[in-house]
């Protein structure tokens, strides 16, 4: 126990430079899948098929081919057209595009889901199809959809692991190094488990966050403020969690 | 692209008969004909809403759709705001096709830019009111003037608090939709389609979602503006006495149909078709007709 303790403390500074690149690459991952799903979300979501048709295809293909076999197309194909991209950009492309693929149906799927009456207000005042997109509809769906792109975020964070296999030192790549210092469950369970889970766990709280701004935006339930204030500011809270007869 | 060419001249003048024509014996105000339908079919599959549907409203007439539910008096508005197409026929604003125009015999959607054109010059307002939650009051008013006619943002807000005044929410610009009322959101989006300075107000049920005892209010403001406006007022309505009082005719719908065209007065102390009486029996109460 000790001898682990001791080896996992000599190669802090390692895993430490393990998880930054975790980090970033969840960070800039969920960037890149946030926006191509909202683009592939409006493409997919689109009365005009012209837009609809690629839309589809492009979303389909990336949910359907597997995120490893996307890592090595980019990683050892792509060279071959005379594309080298530095082992950085391969996983955040790799994770951004098959994740933004799987996002953009959530997107697809909230815009659909503001009500019909929403639509129409928006025709009665005469708004262009951008127009209300940009004012009305996205900023609704948005409320809608966050629960389950904060799913797939997380999904994306442990599946940042996979990129090692191109070489990439991230967290797991350094779990993998410290298991011939200590035992592998502890290497693994230990430390992996708990590294990932409290990466996890402040990217859920982020999200939730977000969460609570974008509903108390639609005037639905308290402001972020009063969320994460201790002590309780809404009443009605402390008197509807007594219910139950 | 080929102009909007008189659509009167496509039109038979023999298929402007049966309820138009009876129409335009009540008319009470202008005579030029801001709405007028010819020939509109509405059908959603093998449903047919409406059939061959011949009507006009005059420029600045109030005009109510009064029927069972199912008779398509929701589609008519929905039609002139352009929520729905018709699937044969045509709509004229002002003389000018709404949606399609006839050409050579053939119906031609115009297009998207023609549309938004003409639907400028419609507002309506809905049973659910339909106020968007991520926008305060004062912004769910403003935003269409501005993003829309180009107004500039003093010129909106001012033309929104006077509104605001007008439906007795001064105090309530910047206050959340959700933290409204049912009444007051209705108040609300009347304001907001009033902000379009629109020349055809379309009011669909605006009633129907309030408790009984806040409709008054919501009546009380459209009494208001039917009698300070010249706007044309198309209305369906389950509030029969509004209908009375606010309305130059009345049209009685059942299956896609006029029945029945009258003066309010008329249509509800002596209504002439069977159907009429029966529908107005039911939701007056018996021995109401002619009485009120």
């Amino acid at each position: 126990m000790l001898d682990n303790l001791q080896a996992t403390a000599e190669a802090w500074p390692f895993l430490a430079q393990g998880l930054w690149v975790t980090i970033q690459l969840t960070v800039m991952g969920s960037a890149l899948s946030l926006v191509l799903a909202v683009v592939l979300g409006l493409m997919a979501g689109a009365s005009n098929k012209a837009l609809a048709i690629p839309g589809r295809i492009i979303i389909e293909f990336f949910r359907g081919t597997s995120l490893v076999v996307q890592l090595f197309f980019i990683f050892f194909v792509l060279p071959q057209f005379g594309v080298e991209l530095p082992g950085m950009v391969v996983g955040v492309l790799a994770l951004g595009l098959n994740y933004g693929a799987y996002s953009a149906e959530v997107v697809r799927g909230s815009i659909a889901s503001v009500p019909q009456g929403q639509w129409e207000a928006t025709t009665a005042l005469s708004m262009s199809p951008v127009h209300r997109m940009r004012r009305v509809i996205f900023p609704q769906a948005w409320a809608l959809m966050i629960p389950s792109l904060a799913t797939l975020m997380v999904h994306l964070l442990k599946g940042t692991a996979i990129v090692s296999v191109i070489l990439l030192r991230d967290f797991t790549f350094y779990l993998d190094q410290l298991t011939r210092q200590t035992d592998t469950f502890w290497a693994y369970a230990a430390v992996g488990l708990v590294g990932y889970f409290l990466l996890a766990l402040i990217l859920t709280l982020f999200m939730n966050a977000l969460e609570a701004r974008a509903k108390h935006r639609l005037g639905r339930g308290p402001s972020l403020r009063e969320v994460l204030s201790p002590t309780p500011t809404n009443k009605n809270s402390l008197s509807t969690a007594g219910g139950g007869v | 692209m080929p102009t909007p060419t008189d659509p009167g001249a496509t039109t038979p003048g023999d298929r402007a008969g049966g309820a138009t024509a009876a129409a335009a014996g009540h008319a009470t105000r202008g005579t030029a004909p801001i709405i007028e339908f010819r020939d509109v079919e509405k059908r959603f599959g093998d449903n047919v809403v409406l059939k061959d549907l011949n009507f006009h409203v005059n420029k600045g007439e109030r005009v109510t759709l009064i029927g069972p539910s199912g008779s398509g008096k929701t589609t008519i508005l929905r039609l002139v705001m352009t929520l729905e197409e018709a699937t044969d026929g045509m709509i004229l604003i002002d003389g000018d096709p709404l949606t399609h125009r006839i050409e050579g015999g053939k119906r031609v959607r115009l297009s998207n830019k023609e549309i938004k054109k003409t639907r400028t010059r419609i507002g309506m307002v809905f049973q659910q009111f339909n106020l968007f939650p991520n926008m305060t009051v004062i912004q769910n008013i403003t935003e269409s003037p501005i993003h829309v006619l180009g107004q500039s943002k003093d010129e909106a807000r001012a033309k929104a608090k006077d509104l605001l005044h007008k439906v007795g929410l001064d105090d309530k610009a910047d206050a959340h939709p959700s933290s409204l009322s049912g009444g007051q959101q209705q108040r609300v989006a009347i304001a907001r389609a009033l902000a379009m300075d629109p020349e055809i107000l379309l009011l669909d049920e605006v009633t129907s979602a309030l408790d009984p005892e806040i409709v008054d209010e919501v009546l009380g403001i459209l009494r208001n503006i039917a009698d300070t406006t010249d706007i044309t007022m198309l209305i369906v309505t389950h509030e029969m006495q509004f209908a009375r009082d606010v309305s130059d005719r009345v049209l009685m719908f059942d299956g896609g149909a006029i029945v029945e065209d009258a003066d309010p007065h008329t249509m509800f102390t002596a209504p002439t078709h069977d159907r009429t009486k029966k529908f107005l029996r039911a939701v007056l109460g018996e021995g109401q007709i002619g009485t009120r």
